[in-house]
């Protein structure tokens, strides 16, 4: 019989609720050792809740967490001993410098001042900050900070990683500095929770993705198989000013389902040859085709609405 | 919610989080110094000789020395009441320095914790350095005078209590002028700093009884003028039940406020 570790965060029948709005409302997931889990969701959708509840930094109306086995919000201390935290906001301490930084955060964990010394050269090289030891924060560009506060969050050498967003507001280098730092932390056999809402990183991370929704998980599976369950395979935009007469002449007969948004037909189809071939015949329409992507799994079942 | 009102859980993880305060003080200290300890010097030192030179005696002593008992006392509120006012703020909602500190194995019990004990020692500094000046000016002999030490540490705490109070429920810097206008510069003028509680009218004397400072001042000015505070228990047990409350008061604000 195959042995099967215990789940290092269990999460069951979650709920949260302020005022009138259930914002966690049901919640169930678990997340075993060495995978990255990421939790997808647009603005409002309950995810940074849920990491606080998991954290134990408030506490469920309903349901249950454990966090490396221990009961949360009760235990949480004990278990955030073995647990890192980049959180959404940027809260370094902008009186120190950035190894002063590392030193301050290791001392909340009772680490000694001598073993957070012997770790914080590694931590430097692991943010590439070797050399801005002793800059002070706003001296440091957005993408050093989320650097600091990533490695900040290892100080302790946790075995879990929870990251809240953590390349909302960086440039494309910036951020793909932070998902090789990630890949990394996944080879030495971390575990990594993270919230997003841009799907290439979920895509690109994650092993397991849960799409949440108004405080439940509406969908749940690796990205390949959320793409393969959850939409056809082929995507064709169509647009330009023949949009209405192609419409009206029913010219989206071959897709299985179409969106309209604005000026734009999204035709999804499970064979998009014979579209492409009448759609080449068109002087008056635009049309690229792609292969579907998370994005259209997330749009799908969330809906195009803003969330504001 | 009662989880909001469950009592402190105290534990030694405190520590950290008074000693990177006292990190960041240390690299600011000479301008904290003067802010803290310099301002109060002089007003007393102004007033002193310049009112003191028009009244022949106030209380049965010289004005300078009637002033010096007081300034231990208002700088020490000051002093308090700034750091958990401004610079706690500072770190609770605009730097999230209390968030970050959050996510280690710590509990907001701890912090606040923390941050009373860092106000209060703040504010030793600052009763000191007054009491230092009341010694090298020949204003009052050591003496009993060791005992404001330990009157200044519970002052230091009485009013970083209170201003936690306050940091708790503020949603700006803007918010604390009601403190001050409301609270801090009352006491000033009613509890016996500038001369002394009696020469107010009965009504005011009446409120002026209830108000911490009147209770420090009450045992902090016959130490320096030589004589013996009277209801002794009374006052200290009032300063700490001040503190004390306050404490609690602002512990459970602060977790509706961060926790909810």
């Amino acid at each position: 019989m195959e042995h099967v570790a215990p789940p290092l965060l269990n999460i069951r029948g979650l709920r949260k609720t302020y005022g009138a709005t259930e914002v966690v409302a049901g919640l169930d997931l678990a997340v075993v050792k060495g995978e990255c889990f990421g939790l997808l969701g647009p603005n409002g959708a309950g995810k940074t809740t849920t990491l606080r509840l998991a954290l134990g930094l408030t506490a469920p109306d309903g349901g249950s967490v454990s966090l490396f086995g221990l009961p949360v919000p009760a235990e949480a201390r004990r278990a955030r001993m073995r647990v890192g935290v980049v959180p959404q906001i940027d809260n370094l301490d902008p009186d120190f410098s950035v190894r002063e930084n590392l030193m301050v955060y290791g001392r909340y964990f009772g680490m000694k001042d001598a073993d957070i010394a012997v770790r914080i050269p590694g931590l430097l090289e692991f943010a590439g900050l070797e050399h801005r030891a002793e800059a002070r924060i706003d001296a440091l560009s957005g993408g050093m900070k989320r650097r600091l506060t990533l490695a900040r969050a290892l100080v302790n050498d946790p075995d879990l990683l929870f990251l809240d967003e953590p390349t909302t507001g960086l440039d494309p280098q910036a951020r793909h500095m932070i998902w090789q730092r990630l890949r990394m932390l996944l080879g030495q056999g971390k575990t990594l929770v993270l919230t997003t809402h841009f799907m290439e990183e979920a895509e690109r991370l994650c092993d397991r993705l849960a799409i949440m929704d108004h405080g439940r998980i509406i969908a749940e599976g690796s990205p390949q198989a959320l793409i393969k369950s959850h939409i056809e395979p082929q995507v064709v935009e169509v647009f330009g000013e023949g949009v209405e007469r192609w419409i009206g002449e029913n010219g989206d007969a071959q897709c299985e389902r179409t969106e309209r948004v604005g000026e734009t037909v999204f035709c999804y189809t499970r064979n998009s040859e014979v579209l492409l071939q009448q759609l080449g015949q068109r002087g008056d329409l635009r049309y690229s085709s792609r292969p579907a992507s998370l994005e259209d799994v997330f749009l799908k079942l969330t809906g195009r609405d803003l969330r504001d | 919610m009662t989880r909001f009102w469950r009592p402190p859980a105290l534990s030694l993880r405190f520590f950290p989080v008074w000693q990177r305060n006292f990190l960041v003080w240390k690299k600011l200290a000479i301008p904290a110094i003067l802010g803290n300890l310099a301002d109060p010097a002089l007003y007393m030192l102004g007033l002193g000789y310049g009112l003191g030179g028009l009244l022949r005696e106030v209380g049965g002593v010289p004005y300078l020395t009637f002033l010096a008992a007081g300034t231990v006392c208002y700088s020490t509120m000051n002093s308090a009441t700034f750091e958990v006012l401004y610079s706690g703020f500072s770190r609770m909602h605009v730097q999230r320095t209390w968030d970050a500190i959050l996510n280690a194995p710590l509990t907001l019990d701890d912090i606040l914790f923390a941050e009373l004990l860092w106000a209060t020692s703040k504010s030793l500094l600052s009763g000191l350095a007054i009491l230092a000046i009341v010694w090298v000016m020949g204003l009052a002999g050591l003496g009993q005078t060791l005992w404001l030490i330990p009157l200044i540490v519970l002052i230091g705490f009485c009013f970083s209590g209170m201003g936690l109070v306050v940091t708790a429920l503020s949603p700006s810097y803007d918010f604390f002028m009601y403190y001050f206008t409301l609270a801090i510069t009352p006491m000033v003028l009613l509890c016996g700093v500038f001369y002394p509680v009696d020469q107010l009218p009965p009504a005011l004397q009446a409120v002026s009884a209830w108000l911490p400072l009147t209770h420090a001042i009450a045992l902090a000015r016959p130490l320096v003028q030589g004589g013996a505070p009277q209801q002794v228990l009374a006052h200290v047990a009032a300063l700490f039940a001040y503190g004390a409350l306050s404490y609690y008061a602002a512990l459970v604000l602060t977790r509706r406020r961060l926790l909810k």
